[in-house]
């Protein structure tokens, strides 16, 4: 072990560099941002919370052709399905539950009329694990408080389909 | 205080009293300091690691720890089926407490002091001791693996550090002559060239301030040396089992040491109340800031610390207190006392 070891050793000196280092930390600007008054920019490609749509015209778009509950790697998807009165046949049941879903998108890719999407809204926790188990109601709800931005994130990320 | 008493109260009631007021009015502002101490320590922390830190209660998130308080104390307070109950309720008390009741010697101005005892020190020294106690009881009365682990470190660990903080507390006694901490604060009145108002910054002592400050954190279960509540070794060590107030106890007691080895770093070596200059207009103001100041300096070199250092390995812990600390501490109180011997008292005993 040569002098400089010793002296250095003695002196902390490597504790000491490491100290000047975290002091020139403390006073650089922080890397995070104040989140619930500042959000980052999401990309049209986020997948968070689920929503079923409509057309324009109010029709809801979901089919019931069951590709969706099928792609499901985490099967959170249930649907049951039978005629309307007019001969379409449409969805008389369609949960989700949110504490399964692991949000790979595979439910949006798999929809031939683009009616389960996965919206930009992250911001949903709840106090029980009932509030997770969504019903139809509450995506067709999803559908309706989002729509304007789904369909904006669905027209722009359409070329790159 | 007592004389005020004494004019409508016999004499031992009025002294009760008047000392019951003096406790309070140490203790209160203490655990406020305590609280924003939690605070500055999380603050400190976020911005080393380039984040915020809590920003959302009150104005710049100030009364973040009161909220937090507010929190542990609604909760229900849950005692393990297995554990000791007397033992286990007790153990947090001990640690609060202690922590407490040695501030009792701090001299916060000149005349500013609970109980002005001549052996102030050594008091300090018993208390601090005390301390462990808390810790051995909440991990053997918790009947839980990991508290226990973290019980018998905790035992190591303080008592290894003590031995060193002993030895660099009888360089400083050597130095001033006295056991008295305010003897030992005024002793250090225009200590380097009739100016600084520094013990630690006297070449001898300055090392052994270095190895006081270090063992302090290793006494107060500090990161680098939090091995005691390593989570990720022994889940929170022997707060595991609490809950609730019992935990708050533990909390307040363990940032209330934090505090206090900070106010005994400022006393012993960096001048107490006194200003760091010996300039006349610096002494117009009170003591109490000055402490107060140099304590929260230290408090951010110990945040500063854990910013920085990762958690020591247990057997180099122990390397660090026993083969470096201890004969290092040992030669120096040599080296103090026989510089002492040869140009204070003559070479000649």
């Amino acid at each position: 072990m040569s002098l400089a070891y010793y002296i250095k050793s003695f002196t902390l000196w490597e504790f000491v560099k490491a100290h000047a280092k975290t002091l020139s930390y403390f006073f650089k600007p922080k890397a995070t941002i104040n989140y619930p008054f500042e959000k980052n920019p999401l990309s049209p490609r986020f997948r968070g919370e689920h929503a079923l749509r409509r057309y324009p015209n109010g029709e809801e778009r979901c089919i019931a052709c069951k590709l969706c509950e099928a792609v499901c790697p985490a099967q959170a998807i249930t649907i049951e399905a039978e005629p309307r009165d007019d001969g379409s046949r449409r969805t008389t049941r369609y949960d989700i539950d949110m504490t399964k879903c692991i949000f790979c998108g595979f439910c949006q890719e798999a929809c031939p009329v683009d009616a389960i999407v996965e919206g930009p809204n992250f911001e949903y926790s709840t106090e029980t694990r009932e509030e997770l188990i969504y019903d139809k109601a509450k995506l067709l709800a999803n559908g309706d408080r989002w729509e304007p931005i789904l369909a904006q994130n669905l027209a722009a990320d359409a070329p790159y389909r | 205080m007592t004389s005020w008493f004494t004019g409508f109260l016999p004499y031992g009631w009025a002294y009760f009293i008047a000392t019951l007021i003096d406790i309070l009015v140490i203790a209160l502002p203490l655990m406020l300091a305590v609280a924003m101490i939690i605070y500055a320590d999380r603050k400190i922390w976020a911005a080393m690691a380039l984040r915020r830190g809590p920003n959302v209660v009150g104005p710049f998130g100030l009364l973040q720890s009161f909220a937090d308080g507010l929190k542990v104390f609604l909760q229900e307070t849950i005692i393990p089926s297995a554990a000791n109950r007397a033992l286990f309720l007790i153990a947090p008390i001990i640690t609060f407490t202690v922590a407490l009741a040695a501030w009792a010697v701090i001299p916060f101005g000149p005349k500013a002091v609970l109980a002005n005892v001549n052996v102030g020190l050594l008091y300090l020294l018993a208390i601090s001791s005390m301390g462990v106690y808390g810790i051995i009881l909440s991990g053997w009365a918790s009947n839980s693996k990991y508290p226990f682990y973290s019980a018998i470190r905790a035992a190591a660990q303080m008592v290894s550090y003590e031995v060193s903080i002993g030895f660099v507390l009888v360089t400083v006694v050597l130095w001033s002559g006295s056991f008295n901490l305010n003897d030992i604060v005024t002793g250090q009145r225009g200590h380097i060239f009739h100016f600084i108002n520094f013990y630690g910054l006297n070449p001898l002592l300055f090392p052994m301030a270095v190895v006081f400050l270090i063992s302090s954190m290793a006494e107060t279960q500090r990161a680098p040396f939090d091995l005691t509540e390593a989570e990720s070794e022994i889940v929170a060590g022997y707060q595991t089992e609490y809950s609730s107030m019992a935990f708050a106890l533990f909390w307040l007691g363990e940032y209330g040491n934090v505090l206090l080895m900070n106010a005994l770093n400022a006393t012993l070596f960096w001048g107490g109340w006194l200003p760091p200059v010996d300039w006349a207009p610096l002494y117009l103001v009170p003591g109490v800031i000055w402490l107060l100041g140099k304590i929260f300096f230290g408090f951010f070199v110990f945040s500063w610390v854990k910013a920085t250092v990762p958690r020591y390995r247990y057997d180099q812990l122990m390397r660090l207190g026993w083969k470096i600390f201890l004969p290092l501490s040992l030669i120096w109180v040599f080296l103090v006392s026989g510089y002492l011997m040869v140009t204070r008292y003559g070479m000649h005993p």
